[in-house]
């Protein structure tokens, strides 16, 4: 049960974060994409966000912190098998999975319906 | 005249017509309104077309309710908020009148009004028809985001009206324009495109101090001064700084963008937006008002954020403008 | 009034967001959401997932769920509430690739959907990506 607190208290705590800097900086959604998944991967490569992840678990490898983790990781990975080559192909094949299904949902959720006025 | 330009053949709106959404529908002037899509569609398959067709619509009105053929218009002034001015080029295809596309962001309005009372003054044309069109959607994807990404809007932030509003000028009916004042592009170095109201209040505090510094009236002898989309941030901004300079408008101004929504119930934020929000809140409740002979005297200012994505993300800021139209009942 | 204390004057009047309240939401909601990852996750390695499979699994649950909800239209209505609470979960990464395919398609399928897909997406992946060949080279040299 402890899993499942801590997973809600830390990614709660990391869209609060993101919440303040939208309200208090102005920064545009789009850049906080950006910001956090690069600070993901910065985080996992000077070994800060891996504790993390085994600490709270899908509470921070489901922001998109956890994204540049996956990311971070993948890259680790490939270049402990393959060497150097590695290095460019690893961060694509560890995030494969979820961009794939994005496109390909984003594909056919434009097939299947039109945009809405908003309420 | 370099600020006033007193027309001494003045034009009458001898003819108008308003369209509008299904948000303005549901708002404080929802029955005013000559005609209205309850799904902002118009029965088109995309925005930009239902924009276009919601001009196509309030031109025929205009000319139906002034029982008028294509052929006795002389000319047809048109302008809206979207590239190229699409939303005018593709829905008045079908008009045998010769027409002209105009752009002024939300100002269009009341520079097509203008430019048509200086055409008429000059005795160059008889009769035309100004016309001018906003679209949320289309506005929306075109400026903003897509309409299903999911963001929050600021407190400051506006919502563009879905309206058009179309305008016979000629020589009958009982409303004039009897001056004019065209506006300075005016920037203040503002870049949030969630606070156009802030951008645009300079560029009307600008032409509102040149009319009443050369005018033979002041501020007492006009029933509303009516704003087009300042919306709650502008307008507070305009009222205070003009109040400053020791111009009190607080008794008589009211703002378009305030008008056509009720802000707390609708969640519009600061209100509405876009030069279908000045059209359809004159042709659907301010002319009916002056004909009516509630309003005398009115100052009728089209406030436009000049506004480009493009140059914004190169770290420019907005310019404004904002054109005056003195009318009389 | 110059700009610049024009720019102020703007500023300091402006209305902020009600941060309190959309932090508050922003907490609940994305909480949530990481919660119920964390259900996945556990079901998933109950199936008999590796724990890399079972996050990939996780994530590929959470974007489809969010893309469902973003083309029936009710994404970007839980998002005006929620804010940062559905943006920062893989959930909004989801909804910035598919609304702007839905939104294009009157454009048709190459320079509408598929010219369009990563209007706000591409730069996440791109920096994403960039800093993690940066990140493996260093590994690479000095790992």
């Amino acid at each position: 049960m402890m899993n499942y607190l801590w997973a809600f208290l830390v990614g709660g705590a990391l869209c609060v974060i993101a919440q303040l800097l939208i309200d208090k900086t102005k920064m545009t959604p789009a850049r906080i994409l950006v910001t956090y998944v690069c600070a993901g991967v910065i985080l996992t490569a000077i070994g800060l966000y891996e504790p993390l992840v085994d600490f709270a678990g899908c509470g921070a490898t489901v922001p998109l912190t956890g994204f540049g983790y996956a990311i971070a990781k993948g890259v680790e990975r490939a270049v402990n098998e393959v060497g150097l080559l590695g290095v460019v192909t690893g961060g694509l094949t560890a995030t494969a999975g979820g961009i794939t299904v994005a496109i390909c949902l984003g594909f056919i959720m434009s097939l299947i319906f039109s945009s809405k006025p908003k309420d | 005249m370099r600020d006033i330009i007193k027309l001494e053949n003045a034009p009458r709106i001898s003819s108008y017509y308003s369209v509008v959404g299904s948000h303005e529908r549901n708002g404080p002037l929802g029955d005013r309104f000559d005609e209205f899509s309850l799904d902002d569609k118009f029965e088109k398959d995309s925005w930009e077309k239902s924009e276009s067709e919601m001009q196509r619509l309030a031109v025929v009105g205009a000319l139906k309710k002034g029982d008028l053929k294509d052929t006795d218009i002389d000319l047809l002034l048109a302008g809206d908020l979207l590239n190229q001015c699409v939303g005018s080029n593709y829905g008045l295809v079908d008009f045998d009148i010769p027409y002209v596309g105009l752009y002024g962001a939300c100002s269009t309005c009341a520079l097509g009004l203008a430019l048509g009372a200086l055409l008429y003054n000059s005795g160059s044309c008889k009769r035309l028809v100004s016309v001018t069109s906003s679209h949320f959607c289309a506005s929306e994807r075109q400026f903003r985001f897509p309409l299903e990404y999911g963001g929050q809007r600021t407190p400051t932030s506006q919502w563009t009206v879905t309206g058009s509003g179309a305008f016979v000028l000629g020589n009958e009916g009982k409303v004039s324009i009897k001056e004019i004042v065209f506006g300075k592009s005016v920037d203040m170095g503002i870049n949030d495109i969630n606070n156009m109201g802030a951008a645009m209040a300079p560029a009307c505090i600008d032409t509102i101090k040149r009319y009443f510094s050369n005018s033979d009236y002041s501020v007492e002898d006009f029933d509303l001064i009516a704003t087009g989309d300042l919306g709650y941030e502008g307008s507070k901004i305009l009222r205070d700084l003009l109040l400053s300079e020791g111009i009190d408008i607080r008794k008589s101004h009211d703002d378009c963008g305030l008008m056509i929504y009720d802000r707390k119930r609708q969640d519009k934020h600061a209100g509405g937006s876009g030069c279908g929000c000045s059209a359809s809140v004159l042709a659907g409740d301010i002319m009916k008002r002056l004909e009516a002979g509630e309003l005398k005297r009115v100052l009728f200012i089209g406030t436009g954020a000049l506004m480009s994505p493009l140059t914004l993300y190169q770290g420019g800021s907005i310019p404004a403008v904002a054109h005056l139209v003195h009318l009389e009942g | 009034m110059n700009k610049e204390e024009y720019k102020e004057y703007v500023k300091r009047r402006a209305k902020r967001s009600s941060s309190f309240k959309n932090c508050v939401f922003a907490f609940l909601i994305g909480g949530f959401i990481c919660v119920i990852g964390q259900a996945l996750m556990e079901l998933y390695t109950r199936l008999g997932a590796t724990t890399q499979n079972a996050s990939t699994l996780v994530s590929i649950s959470l974007i489809s769920v969010a893309a469902l909800l973003t083309g029936l239209g009710l994404f970007d209505k839980i998002a005006k509430l929620a804010g940062a609470g559905t943006l920062v979960p893989i959930t909004g990464f989801s909804n910035a690739v598919v609304s702007p395919a839905i939104d294009t398609r009157s454009e048709g399928y190459i320079f509408g959907v598929g010219a369009k897909i990563f209007t706000i997406a591409g730069p996440v992946i791109l920096y994403g990506i960039f800093t993690g060949v940066i990140y493996g080279i260093i590994y690479y040299l000095f790992g």
